[in-house]
């Protein structure tokens, strides 16, 4: 369960968050919505600790990770998605979801430097696991010794849920998982997403636009315009609130 | 990616050596150096052994550079550490009265130590500054510890400009008095970095690294701390120096500042950067012609020059100048270096006669 309570954020002049506040419930898919710059990516920033809010908390089962820096919070059990993509390019499938394994993996140095004891065993441990639970699941088996620069974009955002999915997380954040995808690989992504949370039950927090989709996935909705949360509820619940409809989803004629 | 090469388990999957071109590689370069010892004439043994302790440094400035993207110029100063370290150990060791038997047992991995100490320090800079920025303070570094060695106060333990006599090494009797026995110790622990560091790109550690240099936002929301693991790549990296330092000192007679300046380390950037950043194997080929080339022109100059002193003096600028030609048309041209070529040849000859390229 991830809350948000009263959240504010700035930079200089310019407010960003002014008292957000809501909470993502354990094994829910809770979406975020607004129009641009309504401070959906400050939030998430805020959330996985890469901005610091001047007032407001974040809790993470009830503790306060308010002031725990970026890897701290990714090793209590906050994974990540990036709007823009942000996989190890140079990388092949393979190592960047290994990469998500990092803070479940426990080899230092030295065991490292000889590849005997925990880092052997661990590793090859790691990597049957996230062949059966990450590579099978999310069907990217075919790929996965390709360096992410052959792979097209809906596989590269795959390959990134893929990475998160192999930190297991309590808390996956998605940063619009669907942005610029036709509507074949939208219905997929949203499959995959709702596989997640069945087969997890992970908590999921999801930023989008795709309106569609996070009508249909999430179970409830928190929306946000120009730095303000203006509503929170189910998806029938927000639809039908007046400041939504004029701030974002349009007046009925 | 290479045909046919199928894997009945994830440990077959996840070994160094996964394809029969890689294993051919290493045992016959093993063989080969091996059989060095016996077979080669004193000419091939001094370059074959200067090619290995350059190796060693150059394994060690790839982590840094290849795998962690944090680029240093200051490389040569963990060698002379390593180098001063020997001799200053010795003479430590003879007060206590240690058997000289023992003393490179323990004054080797001491001078690997102190090396990924001041490599902590050294890497401190990176965690606030990148490229360009970072360079430079590295830089400074290599003239900072250069500096203290030349430094009057600390003449009567480093010898000053004048340099200093290194001891012998001792391994529990056996006298490595020879290049010859010196090689064979090289030859060894290079190999043994070599693996050693291979190993680290297997588990969280490497990949960790890798991380970083990919994009350091990334890495530090899957959990890496940026901190520890910049860190711990300048420490692996001038640990890999100091070994390579030390052996430096126990080959030569006596050794001197001026070997450890900025020369030295830019000529470790260049060896890597022909070679191929980022690569296991990018170390040895660059290392091969860094070390070549120098010879090469030596040996060309004499043949053209005869005995004439006018176009010998002209050999060390051509050699500069060389140098500098080739990290220029690699960077344009194969900014992969010569680990990018091999690879293309062999994916050709595996798939000759089917599909080229």
């Amino acid at each position: 369960m991830l809350e948000v309570r009263d959240l504010h954020l700035s930079f200089g002049g310019i407010k960003a968050l002014q008292g957000v506040g809501f909470t993502a419930r354990a094994g829910e898919i809770t979406g975020v919505i607004g129009p641009n710059g309504a401070g959906k990516t400050s939030l998430f920033n805020a959330i996985s600790g890469f901005y610091a809010p001047s007032r407001g908390q974040v809790l993470l089962d009830g503790e306060d990770i308010t002031k725990a820096p970026p890897d701290r919070r990714a090793a209590l059990g906050i994974a990540r998605t990036f709007q823009n993509i942000a996989l190890f390019r140079g990388m092949t499938v393979l190592d960047n979801i290994k990469l998500g394994g990092h803070t479940r993996l426990r080899s230092g140095i030295w065991s490292a430097l000889g590849y005997f004891g925990t880092a052997q065993r661990e590793e090859l441990a790691f990597r049957a696991e996230i062949e059966e639970r990450v590579i099978d699941f999310l069907e990217i088996d075919h790929i996965r010794k390709l360096p992410i620069t052959m792979l097209p974009y809906g596989l590269q955002k795959r390959v990134e849920l893929a990475r998160a999915l192999a930190m297991r997380p309590k808390v996956l954040l998605l940063d619009e998982p669907v942005a610029g995808m036709n509507r074949e690989e939208t219905g997929d992504m949203a499959r995959f997403i709702l596989d997640v949370q069945q087969e997890f039950g992970t908590t999921i927090l999801l930023v989008e636009h795709d309106m569609h989709m996070v009508m249909d996935i999430c179970a409830r909705i928190v929306v946000l315009n120009f730095g303000h949360q203006i509503a929170e509820g189910s998806p029938a619940e927000v639809s039908a609130t007046p400041a939504v409809i004029e701030a974002y989803l349009g007046q009925a004629v | 990616m290479i045909n046919g090469n199928l894997k009945a388990s994830y440990a077959a999957d996840e070994r160094i050596l996964d394809n029969p071109y890689r294993r051919g590689f290493v045992f016959g370069a093993a063989a080969l150096a091996a059989a060095l010892p016996f077979v080669a004439n004193d000419y091939i043994i001094l370059v074959a052994a200067q090619m290995g302790i350059m190796l060693i440094a150059v394994i060690g400035l790839n982590v840094v550079i290849g795998y962690t993207g944090l680029l240093s110029l200051g490389h040569a100063a963990f060698i002379a550490i390593g180098a001063y370290a020997v001799p200053l150990l010795h003479r430590l060791f003879a007060a206590w009265g240690l058997p000289e038997g023992v003393m490179p047992l323990l004054a080797i991995p001491l001078a690997v130590a102190v090396a990924a100490l001041v490599g902590l320090v050294v890497g401190l800079p990176s965690l606030r500054v990148k490229g360009l920025y970072l360079a430079v303070a590295t830089l400074s570094a290599n003239f900072i510890v250069i500096f203290l060695i030349e430094l009057d106060a600390m003449a009567p333990f480093t010898g000053g400009f004048n340099g200093i006599n290194t001891p012998e090494a001792n391994i529990l009797g056996w006298r490595l008095d020879s290049q010859r026995e010196m090689f064979a110790l090289i030859a060894g622990l290079g190999f043994a970095t070599i693996l050693l560091v291979q190993n680290l790109f297997r588990t969280r550690v490497g990949r960790a690294f890798i991380a970083i240099r990919e994009r350091d936002y990334s890495a530090e929301v899957l959990g890496i701390s940026l901190l520890r693991y910049k860190l711990l790549s300048f420490a692996v990296s001038a640990a890999c120096c100091g070994l390579a330092g030390a052996l430096f000192a126990y080959f030569y007679a006596r050794i001197l500042p001026e070997q450890f300046e900025l020369a030295l380390s830019l000529q470790l950037v260049a060896a890597l950067i022909v070679g191929g950043m980022g690569r296991t194997m990018g170390p040895v080929f660059g290392v091969v012609i860094i070390v070549m080339v120098p010879e090469l022109l030596k040996y060309s100059f004499g043949a053209i020059a005869g005995g004439s002193a006018d176009v010998a003096a002209l050999r060390a600028p051509v050699q500069e100048i060389v140098f500098g030609a080739l990290i220029i048309l690699f960077l344009m041209f194969e900014p992969l270096g010569i680990a990018q070529i091999v690879d293309r040849w062999l994916r050709s000859l595996n798939r000759w006669p089917f599909a080229r390229g």
